[in-house]
């Protein structure tokens, strides 16, 4: 096993390597999962606050904005 | 448009289709990277035997040149995505080349790191100005350049199309990369496998690079689903099917 770990001599070249390929896409892949929780979340606040002056304002006939 | 183009092709353009066939394939994109991939680490660490020059180092091959693969195929896909944005103006096409754009710098940087930490012992240097190198350096600023003129607009629909335009011209830089190990005289190694004829490496080596080379793949689609997923979600938020798509996520 510590054999495997020493990699004859080139773990601290093949190591890296791997780690590098795995943390690299890692964040890649981790990227547009928080971007898309974020994106929703201020969808859904907008939301709240149109049908919150469409309450305040009453039964408006005009559509509710859209930024 | 043409009316050979069939009628689905039509529909998988609409945001709303695209981003519900996205969702669908997602997943098993994913599962497939992560089976494949480790079915690859595996035999390239374990099973593949050390080379008889290079000993263990050689082993950063299997991550080096699938991630290299990646970087030029990403680039094509990104200039025909960028060209068909720019002549038919399709949305979805826009979406693709420039959510393609920051997975291709990610492979182009696992290209150079990983090449730099497997020059140290094999060539005595960690970075020489030689062709191959320059090449895939010039790829990376591309990407970087596409994306920070994407972004450089206050219209993300124009930032595309120009970012798009540089996208297109920068092509011309991915025969250069593929070819520079045969048109200059560089310290990089040639090509070892081939579509075409006997590749000159041993089985056991081979089949942990191709699968490796297919997880890369698998692994692109799944993270361009969900970046093109977002940007969709994004670029349609005043349309209906996004606002109802933003209620029924926020019961959950």
């Amino acid at each position: 096993m510590s054999d495997f770990f020493a990699m004859g001599g080139y773990a601290a070249y093949v190591w890296p390597s791997y780690a590098v390929f795995l943390l690299v896409l890692l964040a890649d892949a981790i990227a547009p999962t928080m971007r898309r929780r974020r994106l929703l979340r201020e969808l859904r606040a907008r939301i709240a606050r149109q049908a919150a002056r469409h309450n305040r304002d009453g039964a408006s006939p005009t559509a509710p904005e859209r930024p | 448009m043409s009316s050979w183009i069939p009628l689905w092709l039509h529909r998988l353009g609409s945001p709303p289709t695209f981003y519900r066939f996205a969702g669908a394939l997602r997943p098993w994109m994913l599962a497939l990277a992560l089976l494949l991939g480790a079915i690859a680490l595996y035999g390239g660490l374990v099973l593949a035997p050390p080379d008889y020059q290079q000993g263990d180092d050689y082993r950063i091959i299997f991550v080096h040149v699938p991630s290299a693969w990646m970087a030029l195929f990403i680039y094509a896909v990104m200039a025909v995505a960028s060209f068909i944005a720019l002549v038919w103006r399709i949305k979805l096409a826009e979406v693709v080349a420039m959510e393609s754009a920051p997975i291709g710098a990610a492979f182009t940087l696992i290209t150079l790191v990983t090449g730099s930490l497997w020059g140290i012992r094999m060539w005595g240097t960690w970075w020489t100005w030689d062709a191959r190198l320059t090449s895939e350096l010039v790829l990376l600023f591309l990407y970087l350049g596409v994306l920070g003129l994407y972004h450089a607009f206050e219209d993300r629909r124009q930032g595309a199309r120009a970012a798009a335009f540089l996208a297109l011209i920068g092509i011309i830089n991915v025969p250069i990369v593929h070819f520079s190990v045969n048109w200059w005289n560089t310290l990089h190694q040639g090509s070892t496998v081939r579509l075409l004829g006997p590749s000159s490496m041993s089985d056991a080596m081979i089949w942990p690079l191709l699968t490796m080379m297919v997880a890369t793949k698998c692994y692109y689609l799944a993270s361009l689903f969900a970046r093109a997923r977002t940007d969709l979600l994004a670029l349609e938020s005043g349309k209906e099917w996004v606002r109802q798509i933003a209620i029924t996520e926020g019961r959950a």
